[in-house]
């Protein structure tokens, strides 16, 4: 049996009181000693910030397994308000608004198993939502992964995240090229 | 010149046109909007000029997923009527539905989250500016996690229609925002569920992104009588089918 699926539709404007929650770019665990900043802006087609994309993370837990910890956007059942993550679970997880300047801010441990963050892209004006993954530059061996070697060099930049400090790293994303920047590899999965 | 409603409604017979053209001479039926589709403006300047790269690898990532327990939901969060001390003003309605894969299999306790605008057409969000009232008693945010058989259920109540500035006279059909999970990352979707019957359907270019006209059906929700409850509500039925890369459809569902 094969169902037709549901279309996508837009994000909208409008989701900001909705799915962002508090913590939702607090992945790693409070104070843990290997947390990583992930940060940068998404920019659309003109080149200007895109303020109201809606950024979504995934990766392995900390013993490299894909199934995943329940507890990402833990609630209080006694005032139906967020309780926050409960500081100790890795849940692979995370979801993070862009502000007025377009910036987000992730903060995550390093992936284990692969060199990758996956992270899906929603914003208004986008009728479904896009695939990217932010690869750690000084943990990707670039020859040996097939999607990277497969890249024209300027394409395969979009996809490695530069190291700015130690464990802080920036990850731009453009969803059109501009002119003068390269637009972000995006990627599907057949 | 301003932008009329005459001028967004030929873009988007044009569009559906060269589709069904591009169709009937071979090409695959699209099930999902193209990203640039010019009749919703805030498209052009947001959708990737490239093609999309193919990732054939069994072992990504990406065919895994996050999930979600009883901790990330609590019991009143699908009664969106009974977020606030008072009842809302509107139509009280329940929508049920089942969310399912490719293969037909449901999606089993994933999180279903949905928001939507008050009955006069406002959302409770500051950027939202249109002339209708706030309801102190409506947030309109809700979600809950599918049963065993991949149901969801909410109540609500009916959402109005509102204007946006696409073009001169631009109003959205009344809709219900939903954001999904299946088991793979692959699978989210972002969607909108619209109401049988709704007059302004067609002059939607949001709706009418979807060009195949069979898709575009499975976004409207049908009224079921059989949910309706006397005295009450009004109930209505739309399911929910998750694309995702033909890998997951064979792998055991959980
Ligand atoms: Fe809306």
């Amino acid at each position: 049996m094969s169902l037709s699926p549901t279309p996508s539709q837009t994000v909208g404007p409008f989701y900001g009181y909705a799915l962002p929650f508090p913590d939702g770019e607090n992945v790693a665990p409070a104070g843990h000693p290997e947390m990583i900043t992930v940060h940068g802006v998404v920019h659309d087609g003109a080149g200007a910030p895109v303020p109201d994309a809606l950024l979504e993370f995934w990766q392995p837990g900390v013993d490299g397994s894909r199934r995943g910890v329940a507890g990402s956007l833990r609630r209080d059942p006694v005032t139906g308000g967020f309780l926050g993550r409960n500081g100790l679970d890795f849940t692979g997880f995370g979801r993070v608004a862009t502000d007025a300047d377009g910036h987000y801010t992730l903060r995550t441990l390093p992936p284990v198993g692969v060199g990758y963050l996956s992270v899906t892209v929603f914003a208004r004006g986008l009728m479904r939502q896009l695939h990217t993954r932010a690869y750690l530059r000084e943990q990707t061996d670039i020859a040996a992964d097939p999607l990277l070697s497969s890249l024209a060099p300027g394409r395969q930049a979009t996809l490695l995240t530069t190291r700015e400090q130690d464990k802080i790293h920036r990850f731009d994303i453009r969803l059109q090229e501009d002119g003068v920047h390269e637009e972000t590899v995006f990627l599907e999965f057949p | 010149m301003p932008l009329t409603q005459a001028d967004i409604s030929a873009e988007i017979s044009q569009a559906r046109e060269a589709y069904l053209k591009a169709v009937a001479a071979g090409d695959p039926v699209r099930d999902h909007p193209a990203r640039d589709y010019a009749p919703y403006r805030s498209s052009v300047l947001r959708h990737p000029k490239q093609p999309l790269v193919s990732v054939g690898d069994p072992e990504a990532v990406e065919l895994s997923g996050p999930v979600f327990g009883v901790t990330d939901v609590t019991a009143l969060d699908h009664d969106l009527t009974r977020q606030h001390v008072g009842e809302p003003h509107g139509e009280r309605i329940t929508v049920t539905g089942r969310v399912l894969d490719r293969a037909g299999r449901p999606v089993r306790g994933q999180l279903v989250e949905i928001w939507q605008a008050n009955a006069s057409g406002r959302y409770a969000h500051q950027r939202d500016d249109h002339a209708a009232p706030l309801d102190p008693n409506f947030t309109g945010v809700g979600r809950c996690l599918t049963n065993d058989d991949g149901e969801y259920q909410f109540v609500t109540i009916k959402p109005g229609a509102y204007p946006w500035r696409n073009h001169v006279n631009a109003w959205r059909p009344a809709h219900i925002h939903f954001s999904l999970f299946g088991t793979a990352f692959t699978q989210r979707l972002v969607t909108q569920m619209y109401f049988p019957g709704d007059p302004l359907l067609p002059y939607d270019p949001i709706v009418q992104s979807v060009t195949d006209d069979a898709a575009r059906q499975r976004l409207v929700a049908t009224y079921d009588h059989g949910l309706s409850r006397p005295e009450w509500s009004l109930g209505y039925r739309w399911d929910i089918v998750l694309d995702g890369p033909a890998a997951t459809w064979i792998e055991e569902g959980r």
